[in-house]
Protein backbone atom coordinates (compact mmCIF):
# COMPACT_ATOMS: atom_id res chain seq x y z
CA UNK A 1 0.00 0.00 0.00
CA UNK A 2 2.73 2.47 0.66
CA UNK A 3 6.03 2.49 -1.50
CA UNK A 4 8.40 2.27 1.83
CA UNK A 5 7.31 -1.02 2.79
CA UNK A 6 7.89 -2.77 0.03
CA UNK A 7 11.17 -1.53 -0.37
CA UNK A 8 12.31 -2.15 3.06
CA UNK A 9 11.24 -5.83 3.16
CA UNK A 10 13.57 -5.76 0.14
CA UNK A 11 16.54 -4.27 1.81
CA UNK A 12 15.94 -5.76 5.33
CA UNK A 13 17.06 -9.50 3.70
CA UNK A 14 20.19 -7.19 2.26
CA UNK A 15 20.92 -4.89 4.59
CA UNK A 16 20.10 -5.68 8.02
CA UNK A 17 22.29 -3.36 9.79
CA UNK A 18 20.87 0.96 9.58
CA UNK A 19 17.82 0.50 7.30
CA UNK A 20 17.00 -3.27 9.76
CA UNK A 21 16.97 -0.79 12.77
CA UNK A 22 14.48 1.96 11.00
CA UNK A 23 12.24 -0.42 10.06
CA UNK A 24 11.80 -2.46 13.62
CA UNK A 25 11.16 0.77 15.15
CA UNK A 26 8.69 1.44 11.99
CA UNK A 27 7.07 -1.54 13.39
CA UNK A 28 6.98 -1.33 17.04
CA UNK A 29 5.78 2.05 17.03
CA UNK A 30 3.28 1.22 14.33
CA UNK A 31 1.54 -1.26 17.41
CA UNK A 32 1.95 1.51 19.75
CA UNK A 33 0.13 3.99 17.48
CA UNK A 34 -2.42 1.58 16.93
CA UNK A 35 -2.84 1.11 20.87
CA UNK A 36 -2.83 4.39 20.92
CA UNK A 37 -5.96 5.24 18.62
CA UNK A 38 -7.83 2.44 20.39
CA UNK A 39 -7.43 3.53 23.23
CA UNK A 40 -9.76 6.43 22.65
CA UNK A 41 -12.43 3.74 21.95
CA UNK A 42 -11.25 1.43 25.08
CA UNK A 43 -11.50 3.92 27.85
CA UNK A 44 -15.07 5.02 26.73
CA UNK A 45 -16.03 1.30 26.92
CA UNK A 46 -14.49 0.87 30.48
CA UNK A 47 -15.76 3.71 31.70
CA UNK A 48 -19.40 2.48 30.11
CA UNK A 49 -19.03 -0.86 31.61
CA UNK A 50 -17.95 -0.04 35.04
CA UNK A 51 -20.87 2.30 35.59
CA UNK A 52 -22.98 0.13 34.56
CA UNK A 53 -21.54 -2.67 36.58
CA UNK A 54 -21.50 -0.63 39.23
CA UNK A 55 -25.31 0.84 39.51
CA UNK A 56 -26.49 -2.60 38.97
CA UNK A 57 -27.19 -3.33 42.81
CA UNK A 58 -29.69 -0.01 42.76
CA UNK A 59 -31.55 -0.63 39.42
CA UNK A 60 -32.57 -4.24 40.58
CA UNK A 61 -33.36 -2.99 43.61
CA UNK A 62 -35.64 -0.25 42.71
CA UNK A 63 -37.44 0.74 39.81
CA UNK A 64 -35.58 3.05 37.30
CA UNK A 65 -38.95 4.82 36.57
CA UNK A 66 -39.74 4.83 40.09
CA UNK A 67 -36.86 6.74 40.78
CA UNK A 68 -36.59 9.20 38.28
CA UNK A 69 -40.29 10.54 39.21
CA UNK A 70 -40.07 10.08 42.72
CA UNK A 71 -39.21 13.16 44.59
CA UNK A 72 -38.25 11.77 48.20
CA UNK A 73 -34.53 11.56 48.31
CA UNK A 74 -33.62 10.21 51.85
CA UNK A 75 -30.48 8.36 51.58
CA UNK A 76 -30.15 6.78 55.00
CA UNK A 77 -33.71 5.16 54.63
CA UNK A 78 -33.09 3.59 51.31
CA UNK A 79 -35.54 6.03 49.56
CA UNK A 80 -33.62 7.50 46.46
CA UNK A 81 -35.79 10.02 44.49
CA UNK A 82 -33.90 11.67 41.76
CA UNK A 83 -36.71 14.12 40.41
CA UNK A 84 -35.53 17.13 42.88
CA UNK A 85 -32.03 16.90 41.43
CA UNK A 86 -33.29 16.19 37.80
CA UNK A 87 -35.62 19.28 38.05
CA UNK A 88 -32.79 21.59 39.78
CA UNK A 89 -30.64 20.41 36.33
CA UNK A 90 -33.00 21.20 34.38
CA UNK A 91 -33.97 24.32 35.72
CA UNK A 92 -30.37 25.51 35.86
CA UNK A 93 -29.88 24.36 32.19
CA UNK A 94 -32.63 25.94 30.84
CA UNK A 95 -31.91 29.53 33.04
CA UNK A 96 -28.36 29.83 31.99
CA UNK A 97 -28.81 28.72 28.60
CA UNK A 98 -31.87 31.32 27.99
CA UNK A 99 -29.62 34.21 29.79
CA UNK A 100 -25.77 32.98 27.77
CA UNK A 101 -26.82 32.16 23.98
CA UNK A 102 -28.31 35.36 23.09
CA UNK A 103 -25.61 36.87 24.64
CA UNK A 104 -23.09 34.36 23.21
CA UNK A 105 -24.37 34.62 19.55
CA UNK A 106 -24.48 38.15 19.41
CA UNK A 107 -20.73 38.77 20.62
CA UNK A 108 -19.96 36.26 17.80
CA UNK A 109 -21.21 38.57 15.50
CA UNK A 110 -19.29 40.98 16.80
CA UNK A 111 -16.32 39.49 16.74
CA UNK A 112 -16.92 37.74 13.42
CA UNK A 113 -18.69 40.84 11.70
CA UNK A 114 -17.82 44.26 13.02
CA UNK A 115 -14.39 43.89 15.06
CA UNK A 116 -11.78 45.03 12.65
CA UNK A 117 -7.64 45.21 13.44
CA UNK A 118 -6.65 45.31 17.19
CA UNK A 119 -10.01 45.30 18.73
CA UNK A 120 -10.87 41.69 17.44
CA UNK A 121 -7.26 40.42 18.81
CA UNK A 122 -8.32 41.72 22.09
CA UNK A 123 -11.70 40.77 22.54
CA UNK A 124 -11.37 37.52 21.30
CA UNK A 125 -8.10 36.93 23.11
CA UNK A 126 -10.33 37.64 26.57
CA UNK A 127 -12.58 35.64 25.25
CA UNK A 128 -9.95 32.95 25.29
CA UNK A 129 -9.02 33.99 29.00
CA UNK A 130 -12.22 33.75 30.25
CA UNK A 131 -12.55 30.34 28.87
CA UNK A 132 -9.47 28.99 30.81
CA UNK A 133 -10.61 30.24 34.14
CA UNK A 134 -11.16 27.53 36.29
CA UNK A 135 -14.74 26.77 37.66
CA UNK A 136 -13.78 27.13 41.47
CA UNK A 137 -12.75 30.54 40.98
CA UNK A 138 -16.30 31.24 39.11
CA UNK A 139 -17.56 29.85 42.12
CA UNK A 140 -15.59 31.83 44.55
CA UNK A 141 -16.23 34.95 42.83
CA UNK A 142 -20.13 33.73 42.75
CA UNK A 143 -19.81 33.56 46.31
CA UNK A 144 -18.37 36.68 47.15
CA UNK A 145 -20.53 38.48 44.32
CA UNK A 146 -23.73 37.37 43.24
CA UNK A 147 -25.00 35.77 46.28
CA UNK A 148 -25.17 39.23 47.72
CA UNK A 149 -26.64 40.58 44.88
CA UNK A 150 -29.23 38.10 44.12
CA UNK A 151 -30.16 37.88 47.97
CA UNK A 152 -30.09 41.49 48.52
CA UNK A 153 -31.33 43.22 45.07
CA UNK A 154 -32.71 40.26 42.40
CA UNK A 155 -34.94 38.50 44.93
CA UNK A 156 -36.92 41.51 46.46
CA UNK A 157 -36.93 43.11 43.02
CA UNK A 158 -38.93 40.14 41.75
CA UNK A 159 -40.82 40.31 44.94
CA UNK A 160 -39.68 37.18 46.55
CA UNK A 161 -37.19 36.43 49.66
CA UNK A 162 -33.82 34.40 49.00
CA UNK A 163 -30.60 33.73 51.56
CA UNK A 164 -28.50 34.40 48.14
CA UNK A 165 -27.50 30.73 47.26
CA UNK A 166 -30.10 28.54 44.93
CA UNK A 167 -30.63 27.83 41.38
CA UNK A 168 -30.97 31.85 39.98
CA UNK A 169 -27.71 32.26 41.23
CA UNK A 170 -26.16 29.17 39.89
CA UNK A 171 -27.56 29.83 37.07
CA UNK A 172 -26.02 33.21 36.94
CA UNK A 173 -22.47 31.93 36.55
CA UNK A 174 -22.82 29.26 34.56
CA UNK A 175 -24.38 31.72 32.04
CA UNK A 176 -21.26 33.44 32.36
CA UNK A 177 -19.02 29.97 32.35
CA UNK A 178 -20.22 28.85 29.27
CA UNK A 179 -20.63 32.37 27.12
CA UNK A 180 -17.25 32.43 26.00
CA UNK A 181 -17.20 28.49 24.86
CA UNK A 182 -20.50 29.43 22.73
CA UNK A 183 -18.74 32.14 21.19
CA UNK A 184 -15.79 30.93 20.48
CA UNK A 185 -17.25 27.87 18.50
CA UNK A 186 -20.18 30.26 17.00
CA UNK A 187 -17.15 32.79 15.68
CA UNK A 188 -15.09 29.33 14.22
CA UNK A 189 -18.38 28.50 11.87
CA UNK A 190 -19.29 32.64 11.12
CA UNK A 191 -15.29 32.97 9.67
CA UNK A 192 -15.58 29.58 8.24
CA UNK A 193 -17.92 30.88 5.90
CA UNK A 194 -16.44 32.07 2.05
CA UNK A 195 -16.61 36.01 1.38
CA UNK A 196 -19.03 35.54 -1.34
CA UNK A 197 -21.69 35.34 0.45
CA UNK A 198 -21.43 38.43 2.02
CA UNK A 199 -20.37 40.19 -0.99
CA UNK A 200 -23.45 38.56 -3.01
CA UNK A 201 -26.02 39.73 -0.22
CA UNK A 202 -24.68 43.33 -0.14
CA UNK A 203 -24.64 43.30 -3.40
CA UNK A 204 -28.47 42.92 -4.10
CA UNK A 205 -28.87 45.84 -1.98
CA UNK A 206 -28.74 44.21 1.85
CA UNK A 207 -27.85 45.93 4.37
CA UNK A 208 -25.12 44.47 7.05
CA UNK A 209 -27.54 43.39 9.51
CA UNK A 210 -29.61 41.59 6.89
CA UNK A 211 -26.85 40.25 5.89
CA UNK A 212 -25.96 39.02 8.80
CA UNK A 213 -29.23 37.82 10.05
CA UNK A 214 -30.83 36.15 6.33
CA UNK A 215 -27.44 35.09 4.98
CA UNK A 216 -24.82 34.32 7.62
CA UNK A 217 -26.70 33.14 10.49
CA UNK A 218 -27.95 30.77 8.28
CA UNK A 219 -24.97 29.64 6.59
CA UNK A 220 -23.30 29.21 9.96
CA UNK A 221 -26.51 27.88 11.46
CA UNK A 222 -25.76 24.44 11.83
CA UNK A 223 -22.22 25.24 13.72
CA UNK A 224 -23.98 27.56 15.80
CA UNK A 225 -26.42 25.40 16.49
CA UNK A 226 -23.73 22.53 17.45
CA UNK A 227 -22.38 25.13 19.59
CA UNK A 228 -25.29 25.95 21.96
CA UNK A 229 -26.16 21.60 22.06
CA UNK A 230 -22.48 21.57 23.49
CA UNK A 231 -23.33 24.11 25.81
CA UNK A 232 -26.11 22.86 27.31
CA UNK A 233 -23.87 20.01 27.59
CA UNK A 234 -21.45 21.93 29.75
CA UNK A 235 -23.55 23.79 31.65
CA UNK A 236 -25.41 20.02 32.91
CA UNK A 237 -22.30 18.51 33.89
CA UNK A 238 -21.18 21.26 35.54
CA UNK A 239 -20.20 20.09 39.27
CA UNK A 240 -18.01 22.32 41.24
CA UNK A 241 -19.94 25.21 40.64
CA UNK A 242 -23.59 23.98 41.03
CA UNK A 243 -21.85 22.06 44.59
CA UNK A 244 -20.82 25.92 46.18
CA UNK A 245 -23.60 27.84 45.56
CA UNK A 246 -26.94 25.83 45.04
CA UNK A 247 -27.38 25.67 48.75
CA UNK A 248 -27.81 21.87 48.70
CA UNK A 249 -31.55 20.58 49.37
CA UNK A 250 -33.16 17.89 47.75
CA UNK A 251 -36.66 18.73 47.55
CA UNK A 252 -38.74 19.90 44.46
CA UNK A 253 -37.92 23.43 44.08
CA UNK A 254 -41.04 25.91 44.02
CA UNK A 255 -39.23 28.54 42.78
CA UNK A 256 -35.76 29.43 40.97
CA UNK A 257 -34.51 31.55 44.34
CA UNK A 258 -34.81 28.22 46.17
CA UNK A 259 -32.05 26.14 47.10
CA UNK A 260 -32.02 22.89 45.12
CA UNK A 261 -29.71 20.13 44.01
CA UNK A 262 -28.28 19.30 40.49
CA UNK A 263 -27.45 15.72 39.82
CA UNK A 264 -23.79 16.59 39.96
CA UNK A 265 -23.84 18.46 42.98
CA UNK A 266 -25.91 15.45 44.95
CA UNK A 267 -22.76 13.47 43.96
CA UNK A 268 -20.04 15.70 45.45
CA UNK A 269 -22.84 16.75 48.38
CA UNK A 270 -23.40 13.04 49.43
CA UNK A 271 -20.74 10.65 47.93
CA UNK A 272 -18.29 11.80 50.99
CA UNK A 273 -20.23 11.09 53.74
CA UNK A 274 -22.13 8.00 52.51
CA UNK A 275 -19.80 5.90 50.31
CA UNK A 276 -19.41 3.30 52.92
CA UNK A 277 -23.33 2.47 52.21
CA UNK A 278 -22.56 0.25 49.26
CA UNK A 279 -26.47 1.23 47.90
CA UNK A 280 -25.99 4.56 48.15
CA UNK A 281 -23.10 3.91 46.39
CA UNK A 282 -24.33 2.61 43.68
CA UNK A 283 -27.22 5.12 43.71
CA UNK A 284 -24.44 7.99 42.68
CA UNK A 285 -22.80 5.67 40.24
CA UNK A 286 -26.13 5.66 38.76
CA UNK A 287 -26.56 9.42 38.61
CA UNK A 288 -22.48 9.64 36.97
CA UNK A 289 -24.32 6.88 34.62
CA UNK A 290 -27.01 9.06 33.89
CA UNK A 291 -25.18 12.14 32.91
CA UNK A 292 -22.93 10.28 30.81
CA UNK A 293 -25.65 9.05 29.10
CA UNK A 294 -27.47 12.50 28.70
CA UNK A 295 -24.62 14.39 27.40
CA UNK A 296 -23.90 11.64 25.05
CA UNK A 297 -27.48 12.55 23.61
CA UNK A 298 -27.01 16.06 23.50
CA UNK A 299 -23.29 15.43 21.53
CA UNK A 300 -25.18 12.60 19.27
CA UNK A 301 -28.12 15.16 18.80
CA UNK A 302 -25.75 17.76 17.80
CA UNK A 303 -23.67 16.11 15.71
CA UNK A 304 -27.13 14.76 13.44
CA UNK A 305 -28.39 18.30 13.65
CA UNK A 306 -25.65 19.31 12.47
CA UNK A 307 -25.03 17.04 9.26
CA UNK A 308 -29.12 17.46 8.63
CA UNK A 309 -29.43 21.62 8.68
CA UNK A 310 -26.42 21.15 6.54
CA UNK A 311 -28.16 19.85 3.99
CA UNK A 312 -30.95 22.06 4.53
CA UNK A 313 -29.66 25.53 4.71
CA UNK A 314 -27.07 25.04 1.92
CA UNK A 315 -25.32 27.80 0.40
CA UNK B 1 -39.06 49.97 12.63
CA UNK B 2 -37.32 50.68 9.26
CA UNK B 3 -34.03 48.67 8.11
CA UNK B 4 -31.22 51.34 8.68
CA UNK B 5 -33.00 51.56 12.26
CA UNK B 6 -33.38 47.69 12.86
CA UNK B 7 -29.22 47.81 11.60
CA UNK B 8 -28.01 49.97 13.91
CA UNK B 9 -29.97 48.33 16.77
CA UNK B 10 -28.48 45.06 16.66
CA UNK B 11 -24.88 46.59 16.19
CA UNK B 12 -25.63 48.02 19.16
CA UNK B 13 -26.91 44.96 20.87
CA UNK B 14 -23.73 43.58 19.28
CA UNK B 15 -21.11 45.69 20.79
CA UNK B 16 -22.97 45.91 23.83
CA UNK B 17 -22.80 41.97 24.26
CA UNK B 18 -19.34 42.23 23.64
CA UNK B 19 -18.49 44.70 25.83
CA UNK B 20 -20.60 42.68 28.42
CA UNK B 21 -18.40 40.20 28.12
CA UNK B 22 -15.43 41.63 28.83
CA UNK B 23 -16.64 43.79 31.93
CA UNK B 24 -17.49 40.43 33.38
CA UNK B 25 -14.00 39.33 32.50
CA UNK B 26 -12.69 42.27 34.17
CA UNK B 27 -14.78 41.55 37.43
CA UNK B 28 -14.31 37.90 37.45
CA UNK B 29 -10.37 38.48 37.69
CA UNK B 30 -10.18 41.87 39.43
CA UNK B 31 -12.99 40.18 42.68
CA UNK B 32 -9.81 37.21 42.34
CA UNK B 33 -6.77 39.19 42.21
CA UNK B 34 -8.31 41.71 44.45
CA UNK B 35 -9.65 40.07 47.28
CA UNK B 36 -7.08 37.07 47.22
CA UNK B 37 -4.20 39.60 46.97
CA UNK B 38 -5.41 41.38 49.50
CA UNK B 39 -4.42 38.30 51.82
CA UNK B 40 -1.71 36.58 49.49
CA UNK B 41 0.75 40.21 49.56
CA UNK B 42 0.07 40.59 53.16
CA UNK B 43 1.58 37.42 54.05
CA UNK B 44 2.80 35.57 50.91
CA UNK B 45 4.83 32.84 52.70
CA UNK B 46 1.11 31.45 53.23
CA UNK B 47 2.09 29.51 50.08
CA UNK B 48 5.13 28.15 51.41
CA UNK B 49 4.24 27.27 54.64
CA UNK B 50 3.01 23.65 55.59
CA UNK B 51 0.12 23.49 57.10
CA UNK B 52 -0.77 23.07 61.22
CA UNK B 53 -2.65 20.17 62.63
CA UNK B 54 -5.77 21.91 62.97
CA UNK B 55 -5.71 23.36 59.33
CA UNK B 56 -9.06 22.89 58.88
CA UNK B 57 -10.49 24.50 62.40
CA UNK B 58 -8.51 27.57 62.61
CA UNK B 59 -6.45 27.92 59.12
CA UNK B 60 -2.90 27.83 61.46
CA UNK B 61 -0.09 27.74 59.20
CA UNK B 62 -0.18 27.74 54.84
CA UNK B 63 -1.35 25.66 52.13
CA UNK B 64 1.69 24.84 51.10
CA UNK B 65 0.43 20.53 50.64
CA UNK B 66 -2.29 21.96 48.14
CA UNK B 67 0.30 23.78 46.20
CA UNK B 68 2.90 21.00 46.17
CA UNK B 69 -0.40 18.43 45.62
CA UNK B 70 -1.11 20.28 42.79
CA UNK B 71 2.14 20.13 41.26
CA UNK B 72 2.62 16.58 42.18
CA UNK B 73 -0.62 15.30 40.61
CA UNK B 74 -0.92 18.08 37.11
CA UNK B 75 2.94 17.90 36.44
CA UNK B 76 2.97 13.65 35.84
CA UNK B 77 -0.66 13.70 34.73
CA UNK B 78 0.15 16.14 32.08
CA UNK B 79 3.33 13.99 30.80
CA UNK B 80 0.96 11.00 30.31
CA UNK B 81 -1.49 12.93 28.73
CA UNK B 82 0.91 14.67 26.18
CA UNK B 83 2.18 11.16 25.72
CA UNK B 84 -1.05 9.63 24.90
CA UNK B 85 -2.90 12.42 23.04
CA UNK B 86 -0.14 13.13 21.19
CA UNK B 87 0.33 9.09 19.75
CA UNK B 88 -3.45 8.91 18.81
CA UNK B 89 -3.48 12.22 17.33
CA UNK B 90 -0.60 10.83 15.47
CA UNK B 91 -3.07 7.75 14.55
CA UNK B 92 -5.56 9.76 13.20
CA UNK B 93 -3.55 11.10 10.68
CA UNK B 94 -4.44 8.99 7.72
CA UNK B 95 -1.04 6.90 7.38
CA UNK B 96 -1.89 4.62 10.37
CA UNK B 97 -5.34 3.76 10.18
CA UNK B 98 -7.84 4.99 7.00
CA UNK B 99 -10.52 7.42 7.09
CA UNK B 100 -13.62 5.32 8.59
CA UNK B 101 -11.47 4.61 11.53
CA UNK B 102 -10.41 7.91 12.05
CA UNK B 103 -14.43 8.76 11.85
CA UNK B 104 -15.29 6.62 14.45
CA UNK B 105 -12.45 7.17 16.73
CA UNK B 106 -12.64 10.76 16.52
CA UNK B 107 -16.57 10.19 17.30
CA UNK B 108 -15.28 8.46 20.50
CA UNK B 109 -13.26 11.43 21.52
CA UNK B 110 -15.93 13.82 20.99
CA UNK B 111 -17.90 11.99 23.66
CA UNK B 112 -14.74 11.70 25.89
CA UNK B 113 -14.48 15.83 25.22
CA UNK B 114 -17.94 16.38 26.00
CA UNK B 115 -17.97 14.12 29.62
CA UNK B 116 -18.61 16.00 32.77
CA UNK B 117 -15.06 15.38 34.63
CA UNK B 118 -17.54 14.60 37.49
CA UNK B 119 -17.68 11.25 35.87
CA UNK B 120 -14.11 10.58 35.73
CA UNK B 121 -13.84 11.46 39.49
CA UNK B 122 -16.82 8.90 40.04
CA UNK B 123 -15.26 6.39 37.59
CA UNK B 124 -12.30 6.35 39.11
CA UNK B 125 -13.06 6.52 42.51
CA UNK B 126 -15.29 3.32 41.35
CA UNK B 127 -11.72 1.78 40.12
CA UNK B 128 -10.49 2.18 43.59
CA UNK B 129 -13.27 0.76 45.37
CA UNK B 130 -13.22 -2.18 43.09
CA UNK B 131 -9.12 -2.65 43.20
CA UNK B 132 -9.78 -2.02 47.40
CA UNK B 133 -7.14 0.54 48.03
CA UNK B 134 -7.71 4.23 48.81
CA UNK B 135 -7.94 7.18 47.85
CA UNK B 136 -4.31 9.14 46.92
CA UNK B 137 -2.30 10.90 44.97
CA UNK B 138 -1.41 8.25 42.52
CA UNK B 139 -5.42 8.32 41.53
CA UNK B 140 -5.22 11.75 41.41
CA UNK B 141 -2.78 11.92 38.89
CA UNK B 142 -4.94 8.94 36.76
CA UNK B 143 -8.01 10.90 37.01
CA UNK B 144 -6.67 14.02 35.60
CA UNK B 145 -4.52 12.39 32.79
CA UNK B 146 -8.05 10.70 31.76
CA UNK B 147 -9.62 14.07 31.86
CA UNK B 148 -6.87 15.54 29.96
CA UNK B 149 -6.33 13.28 27.18
CA UNK B 150 -9.41 13.85 25.05
CA UNK B 151 -9.05 17.84 25.31
CA UNK B 152 -5.01 17.62 24.06
CA UNK B 153 -5.92 15.27 21.89
CA UNK B 154 -8.29 17.58 20.08
CA UNK B 155 -5.56 20.00 20.26
CA UNK B 156 -2.66 18.43 18.88
CA UNK B 157 -5.17 16.40 16.12
CA UNK B 158 -5.89 20.31 15.00
CA UNK B 159 -2.29 21.07 15.27
CA UNK B 160 -1.49 18.23 13.05
CA UNK B 161 -3.62 18.65 10.52
CA UNK B 162 -2.39 22.32 9.94
CA UNK B 163 0.66 20.97 8.75
CA UNK B 164 0.50 21.38 5.62
CA UNK B 165 0.64 17.98 3.13
CA UNK B 166 3.89 19.49 1.76
CA UNK B 167 6.25 18.03 4.61
CA UNK B 168 4.77 14.52 4.74
CA UNK B 169 5.27 14.76 1.06
CA UNK B 170 8.84 15.44 0.71
CA UNK B 171 9.64 12.92 4.14
CA UNK B 172 8.18 10.33 2.38
CA UNK B 173 9.92 11.34 -1.02
CA UNK B 174 12.94 10.89 0.58
CA UNK B 175 12.41 7.66 1.64
CA UNK B 176 11.51 7.69 5.53
CA UNK B 177 9.33 5.49 6.92
CA UNK B 178 6.10 6.70 9.01
CA UNK B 179 7.18 7.01 12.03
CA UNK B 180 10.23 9.16 11.19
CA UNK B 181 7.61 10.83 8.66
CA UNK B 182 5.26 11.89 11.96
CA UNK B 183 8.02 13.26 13.61
CA UNK B 184 8.89 15.34 10.96
CA UNK B 185 5.05 16.07 10.96
CA UNK B 186 4.93 16.74 14.60
CA UNK B 187 7.86 19.24 14.60
CA UNK B 188 5.89 20.99 11.67
CA UNK B 189 3.17 21.44 13.76
CA UNK B 190 5.18 22.30 16.79
CA UNK B 191 3.32 26.06 17.99
CA UNK B 192 0.13 24.27 18.11
CA UNK B 193 1.56 21.17 20.00
CA UNK B 194 3.14 22.66 22.46
CA UNK B 195 0.10 25.21 23.10
CA UNK B 196 -2.09 22.69 23.23
CA UNK B 197 0.05 20.65 26.11
CA UNK B 198 0.03 24.34 28.09
CA UNK B 199 -4.01 24.53 27.61
CA UNK B 200 -4.20 21.00 28.78
CA UNK B 201 -2.00 21.73 32.02
CA UNK B 202 -4.29 24.89 32.40
CA UNK B 203 -7.33 22.90 32.20
CA UNK B 204 -5.73 20.07 34.05
CA UNK B 205 -4.28 22.71 37.40
CA UNK B 206 -8.11 24.47 37.73
CA UNK B 207 -10.29 20.79 37.53
CA UNK B 208 -11.56 20.12 41.13
CA UNK B 209 -14.00 17.61 40.17
CA UNK B 210 -12.27 14.74 39.15
CA UNK B 211 -9.58 14.82 41.67
CA UNK B 212 -12.41 15.64 44.38
CA UNK B 213 -13.07 11.66 45.68
CA UNK B 214 -9.85 10.30 43.54
CA UNK B 215 -6.72 12.07 45.56
CA UNK B 216 -8.08 12.39 49.07
CA UNK B 217 -8.57 15.81 50.29
CA UNK B 218 -5.94 15.59 52.78
CA UNK B 219 -5.13 18.62 55.04
CA UNK B 220 -1.47 17.39 55.64
CA UNK B 221 1.89 17.46 53.25
CA UNK B 222 1.56 14.95 51.10
CA UNK B 223 3.63 11.28 51.73
CA UNK B 224 3.95 10.14 48.76
CA UNK B 225 2.00 8.66 45.87
CA UNK B 226 0.30 5.90 47.66
CA UNK B 227 -1.14 8.84 50.40
CA UNK B 228 -3.87 11.37 49.83
CA UNK B 229 -2.91 14.56 48.74
CA UNK B 230 -5.32 17.97 47.86
CA UNK B 231 -5.15 20.67 45.13
CA UNK B 232 -5.64 24.09 45.12
CA UNK B 233 -8.80 24.31 43.33
CA UNK B 234 -10.25 21.42 46.19
CA UNK B 235 -8.74 23.52 49.03
CA UNK B 236 -10.68 26.89 47.55
CA UNK B 237 -14.46 24.78 47.23
CA UNK B 238 -14.11 23.02 50.56
CA UNK B 239 -12.55 26.45 52.41
CA UNK B 240 -14.70 29.10 50.43
CA UNK B 241 -17.67 28.55 52.57
CA UNK B 242 -16.01 28.31 55.94
CA UNK B 243 -16.96 30.03 59.32
CA UNK B 244 -13.56 30.64 60.02
CA UNK B 245 -12.47 33.76 58.73
CA UNK B 246 -8.94 32.52 58.45
CA UNK B 247 -9.33 29.45 56.92
CA UNK B 248 -11.60 30.86 54.21
CA UNK B 249 -8.89 34.08 53.77
CA UNK B 250 -6.61 31.15 53.04
CA UNK B 251 -9.36 29.92 49.56
CA UNK B 252 -8.84 33.71 48.44
CA UNK B 253 -5.25 33.51 48.83
CA UNK B 254 -5.14 29.72 46.77
CA UNK B 255 -7.55 31.51 44.41
CA UNK B 256 -5.13 34.00 43.65
CA UNK B 257 -2.19 31.73 43.31
CA UNK B 258 -4.54 29.62 40.97
CA UNK B 259 -5.40 32.21 38.52
CA UNK B 260 -1.89 33.98 38.56
CA UNK B 261 -0.83 30.65 37.35
CA UNK B 262 -3.35 30.20 34.89
CA UNK B 263 -2.89 33.73 33.50
CA UNK B 264 0.55 32.76 33.17
CA UNK B 265 -0.08 29.45 31.39
CA UNK B 266 -2.14 31.36 29.02
CA UNK B 267 0.62 34.06 28.33
CA UNK B 268 3.58 31.17 27.93
CA UNK B 269 1.24 29.13 25.06
CA UNK B 270 1.29 32.53 23.05
CA UNK B 271 4.74 33.67 23.31
CA UNK B 272 6.31 29.66 23.41
CA UNK B 273 3.66 28.88 20.09
CA UNK B 274 5.09 32.36 18.81
CA UNK B 275 8.93 31.24 19.63
CA UNK B 276 8.41 27.89 18.15
CA UNK B 277 6.88 28.88 14.67
CA UNK B 278 10.52 28.62 13.31
CA UNK B 279 10.03 25.20 12.71
CA UNK B 280 6.64 25.79 11.07
CA UNK B 281 7.88 25.73 7.03
CA UNK B 282 7.63 29.17 5.60
CA UNK B 283 7.37 31.09 8.94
Amino acid sequence: MDPTTDHGSNAETTRPDRLGRRLVIERLSSYWLIGAGLFAVALFGLIVLTLVQQSIPIVSEHSLLEMLTSANWDPAQEEFGFLPAILGTIYVTVLSMAMGTPIAILAAIYIAEYAEGRMKVIVSSFIDVLAAIPSVIFGLVGLVVVVPFVGDYLAPAFGTHSIGLGIVTVSLVMAIIVTPFMISLSVESLEALPDELREASLGVGATKWETIRSVLLRAAGPGIFSAILLGFGRVFGATIVPAMLIGGQTAVPGSPFDAGETLPSLIVNDFGELMSIPITQSALILVGLLLLVIVWLFNFGAMLVRRRLQRRWQY
Amino acid sequence: MDRYTEQRLFGLLARASAALIIAVLLLVVGVTLYRGGRVFLTDPTVAITPPGSRYMLDGGGGFLHAVLGSIFIVVPATVIATIMSLSTAVFLQSDYSSERTSDVINMFLNVLWGTPPIVYGVFVLTVIIAVGAQTSLIFGVVAIAIFQYPIMTRYADEALRSAPDAVKEASYGLGATRFETARVTVRAALPGVIAGIIMGFARGIGDAATVLFTAGRSTQMPGGPFEPATTLPILIFEQAASFNAEVRSHAYAASFVLIVAVLALIVASKLLAGRYARFTPGG
